[in-house]
């Protein structure tokens, strides 16, 4: 069956359907990484997005066990989240066979099961072009000329809908790392409860005044961070405090800028990959880094007190920022990975080291 | 961001010698890339490197080159004179790495102040030596393969009954798995040691992987600890397939994100624990069922694999590493293909490269044709596609086996499938296709070849399309169909086969349809950033193209050599390059097309745009359809290009220089003769076979022994020296094989004849530039193996008269513009042509570099009508000469007959220059492992009149002390002739002392071994002796002349005698 990616621009994208057959509609972004499909696909960051991948062969390796109970199931599992996040799914060549110890269906068969819709048959370099060059557009996947369109996801509620609602906990370590959940993915939680710390994972817009933790951390997201209003209005207050250590990722670090007063700004088709280098303010430390971003801080804007922490190799944007004196620091690219180089992972271990050591760790 | 480094004013490079399997051109290719950029840097360059074909021992590259052994007196003798403040030892394959860890042990390096630069000496050797590798990787919880490091047989064989059998044998210090293999008994075992164990001091004794994945990852590390992966590449084929011997695909396509990053990871950890600066490459096996891993090993040097990645990605590797050894940071040194970017990242694909290795294992009489641990392809193909299929298909295409695709051809067939893919040869790929046609399933497939599913089923789609295709035969394909085969790689004329339609009828009915494909860009970051990158493919899984084709001036199509392989490997690659930069001189915009990734040619910033794709009528017409340039140079890249002209012609491409008409007169070989005949020069006597018995008839005529020559080949591929009419049959069919469309000539052997190589250039008919070689070897070794003296030393004037008076008639009758190449045959004074090609030769690289007079240079100016200039310093006045010697990798052929004949079977050369014909000789000789004095030869010297004719020499040796062994007869003609000898008994004899022993016990230097026939088609006494030398890697002479030389030079020259000269004070 015939499907074709309409953009906000006019062109045309047509190919064959593979998984859900639904319609769908999205901001579309394309992503440079080489594996990670699976990871990607449940990364809630993607969420209200239609993901054009690059890179021109999936579905290879088809898809892990994927029904999963709960957080702690989370926690074990390969994904990053219950669900699917993104609209779509558009690619070059789909390869319907795949082959992995550790598959238990096809690409196919979960985007159907999903009712996600894919694409294959599609220049994705062509399309990637122009995406880079007009920036990120609005588009829609339809099936036929006649059918309803996808209603477009509700672009200001992105986090409401990917949160969580209720606190829970996971893990007993004696330690407690709140989680302010925007839309983390399961790789964070993995990566501080590997440190032996426990995880109170709340919503997005918790108060955590009341709460008796060692350390939050603003997860990742989507969409736009203005629009997490009052996140931000919570993470100024534990700012102000100063005392709790808190680590931004992604989202979390444009939110952490938001709260300490700075300013953030649309990019124009963002970082999306496994390949971006970043390098630590004033070393010749250059990290590769996984990223998925939309919109990037503005270092100029930064108040007193604060300073730019790593800076993007290719392209000089903001990755990082961090208070000069308090334990808090931020980062725009993703150190639990998943998809993507686990370079980074130190900055958790940094992380972890500054709980309970009020205001150390530099 | 300026750095603080202190750059060495002066830098040594070793290169790596000669090409042979295992080591060829890919370090051509990393060491002109490093030299580029060490002179970017201001920096002077001494380069050490005796093979005279390559790029990197041009005029304008190092500042200084040394024709001389990369061997550690040769290269202290160098560092003495010159006293380099650095040396680089990762740019010439396993050759420099081993010649600098000798210099390092010999306190050379320290003694003048050398600084090796890049990775540490110390790390080198923890990689180098298995034992210290497997220890050091324990430190860091990595693990490697159950083994042990012995150095004695009956050690292995304990050992081995601990691991478990089968067992892999594995050697340090080498590389292309040089003695290893896969041992399922207690004798494999004890054969292979004890081969192994007489060329390493040590092997490792390890447990065998059955059908784990094989996989590969490039790192490069700076001084800074910062560290990136360039490239991961997957083998189609499982453990114990070579990786050089191996499909390959880049990037890996049947691993997870975990995976892949878990193999990443581990790659990192190691080089940072190992302390490696630079470049290296590290090699996993994967369980295919389990997330246990091994790494195999660690090789730290730009390696077969760097290269490959580097041209698979787009991301010059040697380049960054020449830098990083410098000192510079990751962070410091820009992309050279964005521009916009740094080198401090990893590069995105967004297509998928096949790598496949190219074999000639048919060319050698009694070679075993199975692959294994060690490598045997002397060359390789790169392909880019959108899908799997569609690279897969163009590579095997870019093989130039005969295959059109891995479907449709019936000439490639299996007498026995089952044993094809339990126990591989070259051609087990086409066998998967074969079994998934037969209907077999891919459970089955699978259990045989332990290939992953991914790989079978996507194998399977292209059988499947083939079979769709063939249900249209004799009629129209749909559009749908036509489009899904063309994406997944099937080639006009492939179709054409299956639907029973030509080529060109395919070509009318696709291009109707709009069926084009695109020009897509390697950009070495998936179009995230805009690129100025030069470096294209062509796909059909795309709708537009990435570049536009409205630039101003006039360009034109240089197409390249192809694959390396016996015959056509380097040299050629040095005539492209130089004939783009003559091009770009001339202000021309060059397009150049190739598709090996171990050349420079096909380097990012060589000519100005880069089609990485098939070199064949198809491809070549839709690059021209949409770069329209002004012509194709058909004469640079040997015979694959030569060859397309008619073709080319035909459809009407402007074919610069020669015309293809004359071409094809010199080409065939029946038209070339009766050119010579309407000339009046003179040839061996011929003809064209029509029947057997007519040759058999025109044989009786003439005379046995008859040579038989397919037209349209190189490297005197199905030729044969037949003796009787027998002989002359079997050779026959053998060359019908080959040439189907080409007529196949008899004719008359001349023996005892000198042969002499004419090279040279011509402008409209009139010779500008020439250079005349004399062979060393009499007539009826292959030029391509034989050793060229330059300028002549043993040829009467009168015979150099008439041949350049042969050569301008020859030039003036086929219209010549551009090089071109003859060869004669002369005894006394009778001169007689051989052949003639239309084209850049083997030896233009050798003569230019001699006569320091650029041929191609002038040749290019030929072929686009400008005028030639020449400074006409008479060759003969050159005050010294050069000598070009071949180098042969029969050790690592298994079973194939180490001796010279009419058919090529060298795989690389180098070339020296002394003040002496000797002094060159022995050099050369020295280059391609001959002694420079021995102790003992084990003399069997053949037919009665070669054992009298080598007297005098054996006298000589005699004088000199030297100890003989001989067979039986020579042994005895000694003796009669007062010469004492240990006479051995003869390998097929079995008393004791044998030849056989003898040999493998080390007690002999030199093995002279000259055959008493032509070609031997059964296992004799001769066969073995010469093989069991090769096995045991001692020297080998099976020439008389050559041997007579050798014996001569030995006689007079003494190590110190060899000078220290460079190119330049020549
Ligand atoms: N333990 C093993 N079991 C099976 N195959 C092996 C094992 N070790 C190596 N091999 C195979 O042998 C090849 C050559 O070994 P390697 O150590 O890479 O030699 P080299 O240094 O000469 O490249 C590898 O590419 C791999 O296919
Ligand atoms: N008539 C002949 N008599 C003796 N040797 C010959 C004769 N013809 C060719 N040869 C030998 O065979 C070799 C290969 O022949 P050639 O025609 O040059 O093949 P190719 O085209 O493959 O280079 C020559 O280099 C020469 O040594
Ligand atoms: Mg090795
Ligand atoms: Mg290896």
């Amino acid at each position: 069956m015939r499907a074709t990616l309409l953009l906000e621009d006019g062109s045309e994208w047509a190919g064959e359907l593979f998984g859900g057959c639904f319609p769908a509609s999205g901001e579309v972004v394309f992503n440079t990484g080489m594996v990670g499909y699976p990871e990607s696909l449940t990364d809630p960051s993607y969420s209200g997005q239609i993901l054009v991948l690059t890179y021109p062969l999936v579905g290879n390796y088809g898809v892990p066990q994927s029904r999963i109970n709960g957080t702690a199931d989370l926690a074990r599992s390969p994904f990053e989240s219950e669900r699917i996040h993104a609209r779509a799914l558009v690619v070059a060549e789909y390869s319907r066979h795949y082959s992995h110890w550790r598959a238990a269906e096809s690409l196919h068969a979960w985007l159907d099961r999903e009712g996600i819709p894919g694409i294959t048959g599609v220049d994705t370099r062509a399309l990637t072009k122009r995406l880079r060059h007009r920036g990120t557009m609005k588009g829609r996947v339809i099936l036929s000329d006649r059918e309803s369109p996808a209603p477009e996801p509700e672009y200001d509620a992105l986090v409401q809908l990917v949160s969580v609602t209720e606190p829970t906990i996971i893990g007993s370590g004696r330690q407690r790392v709140a989680l302010i959940d925007c839309g983390a993915k399961a790789g964070i939680i993995r990566s501080l409860l590997q440190r032996g710390v426990s995880v109170l994972r709340v919503p997005w817009d918790y108060d955590l005044s009341s709460e008796r933790v060692d350390g939050v951390v603003i997860s990742n997201g989507p969409g736009d961070p203005k629009l997490c209003g009052p996140t931000v209005e919570n993470v100024r207050k534990l700012i102000e405090d100063g005392s709790i250590p808190l680590f931004g990722i992604c989202l979390g670090n444009q939110i952490m800028a938001l709260a300490a007063g700075a300013d953030t700004y649309k990019l124009k088709f963002g970082h999306r990959g496994q390949n971006q280098p970043c390098m630590r303010v004033g070393s010749r430390r250059c990290h590769i880094t996984s990223q998925n971003h939309g919109y990037a801080v503005d270092d100029r804007s930064l108040p007193e007190g604060w300073q730019p922490w790593f800076f993007n190799a290719n392209d000089g944007t903001n990755e990082g920022i961090r208070h000069r004196d308090k334990p808090l620091r931020s980062v725009q690219f993703h150190p639990e990975a998943r998809p993507g180089p686990v370079d980074t992972d130190f900055l958790f271990d940094e992380f972890v080291a500054m709980l309970g050591s009020k205001g150390g760790g530099k | 961001m300026k750095s603080t480094i202190t750059k060495p004013k002066s830098v040594l490079i070793l290169g790596s010698g000669a090409l042979k399997i295992g080591e060829a051109g890919e370090f051509d290719y990393s060491g002109s890339q490093a030299i580029k950029a060490l002179k970017e840097e201001g920096i002077h360059v001494i380069l050490v490197n005796p093979n005279i074909a390559t790029i990197q021992t041009s005029e304008h590259l190092a500042d200084r080159v040394y024709f001389l052994p990369v061997e550690k007196d040769f290269v202290a003798g160098v560092i003495e004179r010159e006293r380099p403040e650095g040396v680089l030892l990762g740019f010439g394959g396993q050759t420099a790495l081993n010649c600098g860890l000798q210099l390092e042990a010999d306190g050379v390096f320290e003694r003048y102040g050398v600084r090796v630069l890049g990775t540490p000496v110390a790390a080198i050797r923890l990689t180098e030596d298995r034992q210290l590798f497997a220890d050091s990787l324990a430190e860091i919880g990595v693990q490697v393969p159950r083994s042990r490091a012995v150095g004695a047989v009956e050690e292995a064989l304990v050992i081995a009954e601990e691991i478990g059998y089968p067992i892999m044998i594995r050697s340090g210090f080498s590389l292309g798995g040089l003695g290893s293999g896969i041992c399922p008994t207690k004798k494999s075992l004890r054969d292979t040691a004890v081969k192994a164990l007489a060329l390493a001091d040590h092997i490792l004794v390890e447990e065998y992987l059955h059908g784990w994945k094989e996989l590969e990852y490039e790192v490069m590390r700076d001084g800074q600890d910062n560290c990136v992966t360039i490239c991961n590449m997957e083998n189609l084929d499982p453990l114990g397939i070579h990786t050089g011997e191996s499909i390959v695909v880049a990037p890996s396509q049947t691993l997870s994100n975990e995976e892949y990053h878990r193999l990443r990871e581990i790659s990192i950890r190691v080089i940072r624990h190992l302390g490696i600066v630079g470049e290296c490459n590290i090699q996993f096996a994967l369980d295919p069922e389990s997330d246990e891993c091994r790494v195999i090993e660690v090789n730290a040097r730009l390696s077969r694999s760097s290269a490959l990645a580097s041209k698979a990605t787009g991301y010059p590797l040697a380049a960054v590493a020449a830098r990083l050894a410098l000192g510079f940071s990751l962070t410091e040194i820009p992309n050279a293909v964005t521009r916009v970017t740094m080198a401090c990242f990893e590069p995105a694909l967004d297509y998928v490269v096949v790598k496949i290795p190219r074999w000639d294992l048919r060319k050698f009489r009694r070679a075993v044709k199975t692959i294994g641990t060690g490598m045997k392809s002397v060359g390789e193909v790169m392909a880019i596609g959108r899908t799997f299929p569609e690279a897969l298909q163009k590579a095997l295409r870019m093989l130039e086996i005969g295959a059109r695709g891995l479907i449709g051809d019936q000439q490639i067939s299996f007498d026995d499938l089952e044993e094809e893919l339990r126990h591989p040869t070259d051609e087990r790929i086409f066998a998967l296709a074969r079994a998934m046609d037969a209907g077999w399933t891919l459970e089955k497939i699978h259990d045989l070849t332990r290939i992953d599913f991914w790989f079978l089923h996507q194998i399977e789609e292209v059988v499947r399309i083939a079979a769709t295709l063939r249900q249209f035969a004799g009629g129209d394909l749909p559009g749908g169909v036509l489009r899904e085969a063309k994406q997944a790689g099937f080639a006009d004329e492939q179709i054409g086969l299956l639907i029973e339609r030509s080529e060109d009828a395919v070509r009318r009915m696709r291009r109707s349809r709009g069926i084009v494909p695109c020009v897509k860009q390697i950009d070495t970051l998936a179009a995230e950033y805009p690129a100025a990158t030069n470096y294209l493919y062509l796909t059909y899984q795309g709708r537009e193209d990435d570049v536009t084709f409205d630039q101003k001036g006039e360009s034109v199509l240089v197409l390249g050599s192809g694959a390396y392989r016996i015959g056509s490997s380097v040299e050629f690659d040095w005539c492209c390059v130089n004939a783009v930069r003559t091009l770009k001189k001339l202000g021309y915009r060059t397009l150049m097309a190739n598709y090996n990734p171990e050349t420079v040619s096909t380097d990012y910033d060589e000519c100005d745009r880069l089609y990485f794709d098939e070199l064949n009528l198809e491809t070549v017409l839709e690059i021209c359809a949409k770069e329209r340039p002004k012509g194709v140079v058909v004469s640079m890249g040997g015979q694959v290009p030569n060859i397309l002209a008619p073709q080319l012609a035909a459809a009407g491409l402007p074919i610069l220089g020669t015309s293809s008409a004359s071409i094809d007169r010199a080409e065939d070989r029946h038209k070339f003769s009766s050119l010579l005949d309407s000339l009046g020069i003179d040839q061996p006597e011929w003809t064209e076979v029509a029947s057997i018995e007519e040759a058999a008839a025109f044989a009786e005529k003439v005379g046995y022994p008859v040579l038989v020559r397919p037209s349209y080949v190189l490297s005197g591929s199905a030729m044969g020296v037949a003796v009787n009419g027998e002989q002359l049959a079997r050779f026959l069919a053998r060359a019908e094989d080959v040439s189907l469309e080409h007529p196949v000539v008899v004719s008359k052997f001349i023996m005892g004849a000198k042969e002499i190589e004419m090279d040279a250039v011509a402008a409209n008919g009139e010779v500008e530039m020439y250079a005349i070689s004399e062979h060393v070897e009499n007539a009826g070794v292959h030029s391509g193996d034989a050793t060229l003296v330059l300028p002549p030393q043993r040829t009467y004037l009168e015979t150099t008269r008439r041949i350049k008076r042969i050569t301008r008639e020859i030039a003036r009758a086929l219209e010549v513009s551009g090089p071109f190449n003859i060869q004669f045959i002369a005894r006394e004074n009778a001169v007689k042509v051989i052949e003639c090609n239309l084209r850049a030769s083997r030896s233009f690289p050798f003569v230019s570099k001699v006569c320091k007079e650029n041929f191609i240079e002038a040749a290019t100016k030929a072929v686009m009508g400008e005028k030639v200039e020449w400074r006409r310093r008479s060759f003969f006045e050159l005050d010294y000469v050069g000598v070009k010697a071949p180098q042969f990798s029969f050790t690592r052929l298994h079973g194939a007959d180490p001796v010279l004949g009419v058919e090529m079977a060298s795989t690389g050369e180098v070339g020296c220059l002394g003040d002496t014909f000797s002094e060159a000789f022995l050099k050369a000789m020295h280059s391609v492992g001959y002694p420079l004095s021995i102790g003992s030869v084990l003399l069997s010297t053949g037919p009665i009149e070669s054992k009298a004719d080598f007297l005098e020499y054996a006298r000589i040796l005699a004088s000199m002390g030297i100890r003989f062994y001989a067979t039986r007869g020579t042994g005895e003609f000694l003796a009669r002739n007062g010469l004492e000898t240990t006479i051995l008994h003869w390998p097929l004899e079995k008393g004791e002392p044998n030849v056989m022993s003898t040999i493998a016990d080390g007690n002999v230097d030199l093995v002279i071994n000259i055959p008493k026939n032509f070609q031997e088609e059964e296992v004799t006494n001769d066969y073995l002796v010469r093989r069991q030398a090769v096995d045991f890697g001692v020297p080998l002479v099976t020439n008389l002349q050559l041997a007579k030389r050798l014996v001569e030079a030995l006689q007079g020259m003494k190590r110190e005698d060899l000078l220290i000269k460079s190119w330049e004070e020549y």
